[in-house]
């Protein structure tokens, strides 16, 4: 009885241990992204200002604002997606669907891409001015620093995109080919819609990884911050910005803090804004005709 | 017994329970064995592992014919090698000759997607698409050139009234399709596989993941459709089988391979079965 007794107060005391290391670790997170967002609203929220969002940097950025550095953001992230997007999900569409597992090619694709995932994203930025700025001529440009950008997120946009169709189930793919549907339109009309919301969340956190680069960019889009004039152009990157500003340059704490906000806040629109697309998209896709 | 009824009374019949089959394609054959399938020593093999051996059967055009057997003989794998599903298994190799109305499905000419759209497939668990009802039809039929609106709203209409569906879903089409119940799902993918206007339908055990109420309604409809389609269909209930299939194949598994021991009438083998493990089988003594 008594040894009983001592059980159930230990598998009591065990159960309560667990749960507060739970809930611990749950707040330890919450903590860290709460101090940050803090930390950045404290130290830059009084220099925002709508002026700061349009106005071109003055004096190293000390004065005026971030209207060029957001555009040039904009582009570079938009040259990689553009370039990454079509090449990463038809390779998983490849590695998911028309290659076995165990084959040599397959096993062969995902392992460079592994090793892709690992290089650190300075060596990327190294190769991107070998290739694109110097040996294809396109020298300190948006266009080099979006490649770039582009070889840096492959391996997560496969990756995601692979997993997302490999977790439909096959008795989808045994019924569309039952009904004489070719492996073509089985995955553009019922395994891609299915997959989409893995396939949105890879593309968030390549867009995370873009937009949060420094290293790579340095030596392939460079740092002039002017407004660019074209995908030839330099432009400065909003995480670039913000290394310069903090690190280069006396006095330009405020102005990297509220760079650093803007930074959050469009990552949290691009999130929002991609979640909501792809319900969208979804619900059209299946609901609707 | 009702496999033995004519098929018009069966029509007459459908009408009182509330099925509006469409005027009879095929006639009442049964009487007059016509094969439409003609398996020629088929031999199939996952690998190293063989899971049939020389079966040799042919399967007769309108009629319902039933296989049975116990887990593991080679039924569904039977079946999956008739539309060519075994295509999609690595490893699986054939042997031997399947013609469907006469033409080998195995030859270079032979297009697999005509040959699916021919004879069509319901499976043991419904798979529906999770898209709307309305889509689960539609992009099959499109897939098969059939792209005018009013075209599509009208088979759909069509084939969803032959499953006995039409009343329970015609004002909620655009709802996704996993929102019906276990046995509207089944009778979906059994419209699904009509719409495309095959001759043969290949079932694998069509009830047995339903509940006793759901797979009555999916076993009235599956005898309903006797005489317009072809039917081959695999199931684990004896009773089932005895109750609509014309004809039946009986499996078993002799040296890990399934074989095919005996096919002929229903009432024959369930009634005075040639083979003693036939006749062990259906009395429950094996298996």
């Amino acid at each position: 009885m008594l040894k009983i007794n001592a059980m159930r107060w230990r598998h009591f005391y065990l159960d309560r241990l667990v749960q507060v290391f739970v809930y611990l670790a749950v707040l330890t997170i919450c903590a860290v992204f709460l101090w940050i967002l803090i930390d950045l609203l404290r130290g830059g929220f009084a220099h925002l200002s709508w002026n700061f969002l349009i106005e071109s940097p003055r004096d190293a950025g000390r004065a005026g604002g971030i209207g060029s550095i957001l555009v040039s953001t904009i582009l570079i992230l938009l040259v990689a997606l553009g370039a990454a997007l079509p090449l990463a999900w038809t390779t998983a569409a490849l590695l998911a669907e028309y290659v076995s597992t165990t084959s040599k090619f397959g096993i062969v694709v995902r392992y460079s891409l592994q090793v892709l995932a690992g290089v650190p994203s300075i060596v990327f930025g190294l190769f991107g001015n070998a290739f694109f700025s110097i040996y294809l001529g396109l020298g300190f440009s948006i266009l080099s620093g979006g490649l770039t950008l582009a070889c840096m997120v492959l391996p997560i946009l496969v990756s995601t995109a692979e997993a997302g169709l490999r977790a439909v189930p096959d008795s989808y793919r045994l019924s569309a080919a039952a009904l004489g549907m070719t492996r073509a339109a089985t995955l553009i009309h019922l395994l891609l819609p299915i997959a989409a919301p893995t396939l949105a969340a890879g593309l968030l956190l390549g867009i995370g990884r873009a937009v949060a680069e420094t290293a790579a960019l340095l030596f392939t889009s460079g740092y002039v911050d002017r407004m660019p004039g074209s995908l030839l152009d330099s432009g400065r990157a909003l995480a670039l910005h913000i290394f310069d500003l903090s690190m280069n340059v006396p006095g330009g704490d405020a102005p990297a803090y509220a760079s650093a906000l803007v930074l959050v806040a469009m990552l949290l629109c691009i999130n929002i804004f991609a979640m909501k697309l792809v319900q969208n998209w979804q619900r059209r896709r299946t609901i609707l005709e | 017994m009702n496999s033995n009824k004519p098929v018009t009374a069966q029509v007459i019949s459908g009408e009182k329970s509330g099925f509006t089959l469409g005027p009879l394609q095929m006639g009442p054959v049964c009487c007059n064995p016509q094969p439409v399938i003609e398996v020629e020593n088929l031999s199939l093999r996952y690998g190293d592992k063989t899971a049939l051996d020389k079966v040799t059967l042919d399967i007769y055009r309108g009629c319902i014919t039933a296989l049975i057997g116990p887990s593991g003989c080679g039924k569904t794998s039977f079946l999956s090698a008739i539309n060519r599903l075994t295509d999609l298994i690595p490893n699986c190799v054939i042997g031997g000759r399947i013609r469907v109305d006469g033409l080998d499905i195995h030859t270079a000419e032979s297009n697999v997607q005509a040959l699916r759209q021919k004879v069509g497939m319901v499976f043991q668990k419904p798979t529906p698409f999770p898209l709307s009802i309305r889509r689960n039809l539609s992009l099959p039929l499109r897939e098969h050139g059939v792209t005018r609106r009013s075209e599509i709203d009208a088979i759909s209409e069509q084939v969803l009234r032959d499953v006995g569906l039409w009343d329970e879903v015609c004002d909620r089409l655009d709802t996704v399709a996993l929102s019906l119940s276990g046995g509207q799902q089944q009778r979906l993918c059994i419209a699904r596989a009509l719409a495309l206007n095959p001759q043969i339908l290949l079932m694998d055990e069509p009830c047995s993941a339903l509940d006793p109420i759901a797979s009555g309604v999916v076993e009235d409809l599956i005898s309903h459709l006797r005489g317009r389609y072809t039917i081959v269909i695999v199931t684990h209930n004896l009773a089932q089988a005895r109750r609509i299939a014309n004809y039946a194949a009986f499996f078993w598994v002799k040296e890990r391979a399934g074989h095919l021991v005996e096919f002929g009438r229903c009432q024959h083998i369930f009634e005075s079965p040639t083979h003693q493990l036939t006749a062990a089988y259906i009395s429950g003594a094996r298996g």
